[in-house]
């Protein structure tokens, strides 16, 4: 397909040698609109399984499902791209047996996007005694205790079976809380990695490779990083290192910070952003994608997401509440079934967890507030005054 | 409530259920099974997902099991189970208990029933039995009754007392049933007692037909109890003393097999709980239900919608890979945590039209049940239940087309 919008690299000025590919990434960028006092744009974002509407919230659909809901009701739903784990399916079932099933795509039976993560993170954070070395990460398996190394190399590999329609870098994660010299022995690993994975990949014409801006929350070591990466011809970058446990201030510093320096005509991914109104603020700031287990995640334990907030609807003063969880929604949960119904379900039957991930996934992927901010355009007025008057209302 | 035979062979009974409900509109295939659910859900699916599902039952079942704790709020609501739940169009029963778990024994009294809800143990009277009702609004409902014989060795004694107290609780919920306002157009169903002894099941037969109910409910017949040679001849004897007009609900039982050997002695109506239990154990039904219409290619069929599998259940290969088999499981399934699925990429059973076996492969379900992902009951509670029902469909036209013996054949396979 062709990416005739994404040749244009606008990278920062004074920019000289350029990594370009030999061919173009399959990825097409277009911009809308774009809001005069925010950074905010609206764009479509061309991928090989069609089209992705941004701003985007990306459900998290870890081991090739979205827990307990079908392809056809996410289709449903309006989701354009989930993600799928390197990880967890590298591990279970295994990237062989993918590839024997005509990729992610055809093992989950997913028509459309696919994005997987590099599987770094996970190695970080969910296994115990896991090493990094400039090699790549070395970590025991949890499920027959043999020791494995993740390069970059084996990352790409196992994403190229996977067959997903972006892929993430394997970047050396530090958490945003730790400072000091590691900081910077990351960044710099992370540029490093990025160029390893760049040559690994072995679909370039078909999946695309984004890079991962590190450098935790210190603004010089982002600032490095982002002029280091953005020589590379990549089609897209994440903003990566953020939204695990740092200040707010913080948070958004690095956001924008980032999306100061990354060129215009490639698509922003905040990766691991989350709530509400960060989604909200971090549009503002110029991000197009993100992606959170959170709205997923909290719907299992019975959390419904609402603009006010969420509700407990296992909570005993949900038992006679007959209204649906928002009367607004125009999700299949909130047309069919009431609060109470919900409440008196989660005590029999696994479908109630699936109804208000249902209606979850609705909220973030359909979220009055992305809708709000397509409408806003259409009627050209500013994001910005819409986001506060949606705040003040 | 009608009862409508359109035909009768061998003992087993073809017809159709009419007149459900007050508006006349659903009507239910006789043999046929009910739609099994946990407080008006099919296990595992929402309505989206339920209706992929073709021809589904015209009647939901419910219990008390699931309802009773949420009485206040039904009686709050004041619109019944159905209009709660978001129900889509569909007549409603209502049973005492769930078939498809064990309940704890020795709770019953004489003048009371225990249910087990979230929160534990509920005991009934009649009076809070009938005003359940009242706020559950079911189309029909089985008298509350005293079913607890299903255990080995029920002294006779305590037979007989089961089968008094129903007959005293049915007496006492149709008086109720006639002062209570919300159930004016509702019917109610007797329950034929008697364990495993002949003349209790006779009397509790020959009695509970003397009652103005719309229909029978037959209990303690429970898979687990009895062996069906004894179920056979129980179940015959039962029918003899009920007036043929009048519907039999078979409560407990299940498995193919036994489903069809219960319609060769008369009973018309079964639970619809065998397909979950399939389900919860990562099973998928594929045994043969196919039905061929000419006689002179009974055996030797062509490949049909429905060709059973080349793997036959593992029956024949027990922990072949150090698998062990789930508990319960039957010769009618396929163990899909079984490491031999893990690459195959065919579907569950060729030719199904089910939205799992449409969309997804075995190699795929292994995996959801490996990883323990909530899919793999939605995809295996679509498949077995349009299995199952396909199942019933196909006996339907067996009876009809006088060809029960060659499904029994291929059925039993």
């Amino acid at each position: 397909m062709a990416a005739v919008e994404s040749g244009t690299c606008e990278g920062p000025a004074g920019m000289s040698a350029v990594k370009r590919l030999s061919h173009a990434a399959p990825l097409a960028l277009r911009i809308l609109a774009e809001c005069p006092v925010s950074k905010a744009r609206a764009c479509v974002l061309t991928l090989p399984h069609g089209p992705v509407n941004t701003p985007v919230f990306m459900p998290v659909g870890t081991q090739g499902t979205m827990k307990g809901i079908t392809v056809e009701q996410l289709e449903e739903l309006g989701c354009q791209i989930c993600l799928g784990n390197t990880y967890h399916l590298g591990m279970r079932p295994g990237p062989e047996l993918i590839e024997k099933a005509s990729g992610l795509h055809g093992f989950m039976n997913w028509r459309r996007n696919l994005l997987t993560d590099s599987g770094g993170f996970q190695m970080v954070s969910l296994v115990e005694l896991s090493e990094v070395t400039e090699e790549g990460v070395m970590f025991r398996s949890p499920y027959d205790g043999k020791e494995i190394l993740l390069t970059p190399e084996q990352s790409i590999t196992i994403q190229n079976s996977l067959g997903s329609d972006i892929m993430m870098q394997l970047d050396d994660v530090v958490s945003s809380t730790v400072t000091g010299p590691r900081v910077e022995e990351a960044m710099h690993r992370s540029v490093r990695w990025l160029d390893r994975c760049i040559a690994a990949n072995k679909n370039p014409d078909r999946q695309n490779l984004f890079a991962i801006i590190q450098g935790g929350l210190n603004a010089d070591l982002r600032k490095a990083c982002l002029d280091e990466m953005t020589k590379r011809d990549v089609p897209g970058f994440a903003v990566g290192g953020l939204s695990g446990g740092e200040e707010k201030d913080d948070f958004w510093k690095m956001v924008t910070l980032s999306t100061d320096h990354l060129p215009r005509g490639k698509p922003r991914y905040l990766m691991g952003v989350g709530y509400a109104v960060d989604l909200v603020v971090c549009v503002a700031l110029g991000c197009d994608m993100f992606d959170c287990v959170f709205p997923t995640r909290t719907a299992r334990f019975g959390s419904a997401l609402v603009p006010w907030g969420s509700l407990q609807i296992k909570q005993k003063q949900y038992a006679k509440d007959f209204q649906p969880i928002d009367p607004d929604c125009q999700c299949a949960t909130c047309k069919r079934h009431s609060r109470a119904y919900l409440h008196a379900l989660f005590k029999s039957d696994t479908a109630a967890m699936h109804h208000i991930t249902i209606h979850n996934i609705s909220y973030q992927v359909l979220t009055k507030l992305i809708s709000r901010i397509f409408s806003c355009f259409s009627l050209y007025r500013c994001f910005y005054c819409s986001c506060c008057l949606y705040f003040l209302l | 409530m009608k009862l409508e035979l359109s035909k009768v062979v061998q003992g087993c009974r073809l017809g159709l259920l009419t007149a459900i409900e007050q508006t006349a509109q659903h009507s239910l295939d006789v043999p046929g099974c009910l739609l099994f659910t946990h407080c008006a859900t099919v296990p595992h699916l929402t309505q989206d997902t339920l209706h992929t599902l073709s021809n589904l039952p015209a009647v939901t079942q419910v219990t008390l099991n699931c309802l009773a704790e949420h009485h206040e709020v039904l009686e709050e609501f004041k619109e019944g189970v159905r209009k709660f739940a978001g129900l889509h169009d569909t007549a409603l029963y209502c049973s005492l208990h769930d078939s498809a778990t064990t309940n704890p024994a020795g709770h019953i009294t004489n003048k009371t029933v225990s249910v087990w809800g979230s929160g534990g143990r509920m005991e009934l009277t009649v009076a809070k039995f009938m005003a359940l009702q009242a706020a559950i609004k079911p189309d029909f409902y089985q008298s509350m009754a005293d079913g607890e014989t299903w255990q080995a060795n029920t002294s006779r004694k305590r037979v007989r007392k089961a089968v008094d107290r129903t007959l005293a609780h049915l007496d006492e919920c149709l008086i109720l049933h006639q002062k209570t306002q919300e159930l004016k157009q509702a019917k109610i169903f007797g329950v034929v007692e008697g364990g495993n002894i002949l003349e209790e099941r006779v009397r509790s037969a020959r009695e509970t037909a003397k009652r103005p109910v719309a229909g029978f409910v037959l209990d303690g017949f429970q898979s687990a109890a009895m062996k069906q040679d004894l179920r056979s001849q129980l179940i015959t004897a039962v029918t003899a003393e009920l007036p043929q007009e009048k519907p039999r609900l078979l409560q407990g039982v299940g498995r193919p097999d036994e489903v069809i050997a219960c319609v060769e002695v008369g009973v018309d109506l079964f639970e619809g709980f065998f397909p979950f239990q399939v389900t919860e154990r990562g099973c998928a039904l594929c045994f043969d239900c196919t039905v061929t219409t000419d006689p002179e290619t009974a055996g030797t069929s062509p490949s049909t919608v429905l060709e059973s599998n080349e793997e036959r259940p593992v029956v024949e290969e027990p922990k072949e890979n150090g698998d062990s088999c789930p508990e319960n499981m039957t010769r009618f399934e396929m163990n899909l945590n079984d490491k031999r699925y893990r690459e195959d990429l065919r579907p569950l059973v060729e030719g199904c039209s089910c939205y799992c076996c449409k969309n997804h492969t075995r190699a795929y379900i292994h995996h959801l049940l490996v990883t323990n992902e909530l899919l793999a009951g939605v995809l295996l509670m679509l498949h077995n239940t349009a299995h199952y029902l396909r199942f019933f469909r196909a006996l339907r036209e067996a009876l009809a087309n006088d060809r029960l013996q060659d499904f029994k054949r291929r059925v039993l396979q």
